[in-house]
């Protein structure tokens, strides 16, 4: 069997669960709802390119976030998802390096940071492909890369979330900090992008 | 409690197709890898899956991998994250 999660297991327990809280009278009908709803709200790729263009413009920041993304994000307020907060993994992007993310599983992302996923990411087209072809998925993204660039893919196959470190522009030495966040796009923090 | 392997291990994943979920890909099954670096410990969500509440907690470990050693060609390299006893040592 396997090769899904979960995930209707997990469905099921938890329509179950807030039945009985409901039932129960432990929580309202609709606070799980207001609840899912704030999440989403934070949800957006805005926070990681605030994320990014911290990293161009600190280096010290940027060495914390490739040591330990789950706490140098935490100092900007953010987390990669989860109610219980999942851990966070920045892979940096370098002139010999792409990185590029998936979940073959299903589609786990770092939806805080991010913002809900594209439907390409959730694709069975997309999640089978990067990890056998991935210099053909990124040509269709329109990334080519040459030979010498070794690609690696994380396929997130457990509790850790993956966000790339992309590559700051040429050119952009005198903007600053918000400037240089408005040119991140959320490919380039996937890896299906070069800005 | 010490990890059983450093970064730099040399693993072998698990070859059979198991009766139940399981977060090791088919694309990797039995296949060579090297450690990057132990994540941190989760319940093993193979007998989670189950519906079982008795899943034993296990160190998870990002293992790269070459195309090559998956797919027969290529020259990038995929990164899973592994439970403990999906791996063994590799010979
Ligand atoms: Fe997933």
């Amino acid at each position: 069997m396997s090769g899904t999660h979960e995930d209707a297991v997990i469905s099921r327990q938890v329509r179950r669960l807030e039945s009985l809280l409901e039932a129960e009278g432990i929580v309202g009908g609709d606070t799980v709802d207001e609840v899912i709803d704030g999440f989403l709200a934070g949800a957006s790729p805005v926070n990681g390119a605030k994320v990014v263009a911290r990293a161009w413009t600190d280096p010290a920041y940027r060495e914390r976030l490739l040591a330990d993304g789950t706490s140098a994000v935490g100092e900007l307020g953010f987390s990669a998802g989860g109610v219980q907060k999942q851990r966070l993994r920045v892979v940096e992007n370098t002139a010999d390096t792409h990185n590029v993310i998936v979940c073959t599983l299903c589609s786990c992302y770092p939806l805080r940071l991010l913002g809900p996923s594209p439907g390409w990411y959730k694709s069975e087209a997309y999640r089978s492909r990067v990890v056998r072809d991935p210099r053909g998925v990124l040509a269709e993204f329109g990334v080519t890369l040459p030979e010498s660039v070794d690609i690696t893919v994380w396929d997130s196959s457990a509790e850790t979330r993956y966000m790339v470190l992309p590559r700051r522009p040429a050119g952009t030495d005198r903007l600053n900090e918000e400037e240089l966040a408005s040119l991140i796009t959320r490919n380039g923090l996937i890896g299906t992008g070069v800005l | 409690m010490t990890d059983r392997f450093a970064a730099g291990a040399h693993v072998r994943t698990y070859p059979h197709d198991p009766p139940h979920h399981t977060r090791l890909p088919r694309y990797a099954r039995g296949k060579r890898g090297v450690v990057v670096e132990p994540e941190g410990r989760a319940p093993l969500a193979d007998v989670r899956a189950q519906g079982r509440d008795d899943a034993r907690v296990e160190m998870i470990y990002a293992v790269r991998f070459a195309a090559r050693e998956l797919w027969g060609e290529g020259d990038h390299h995929v990164v899973l994250d592994l439970s403990e006893s999906y791996l063994r040592e590799a010979e």
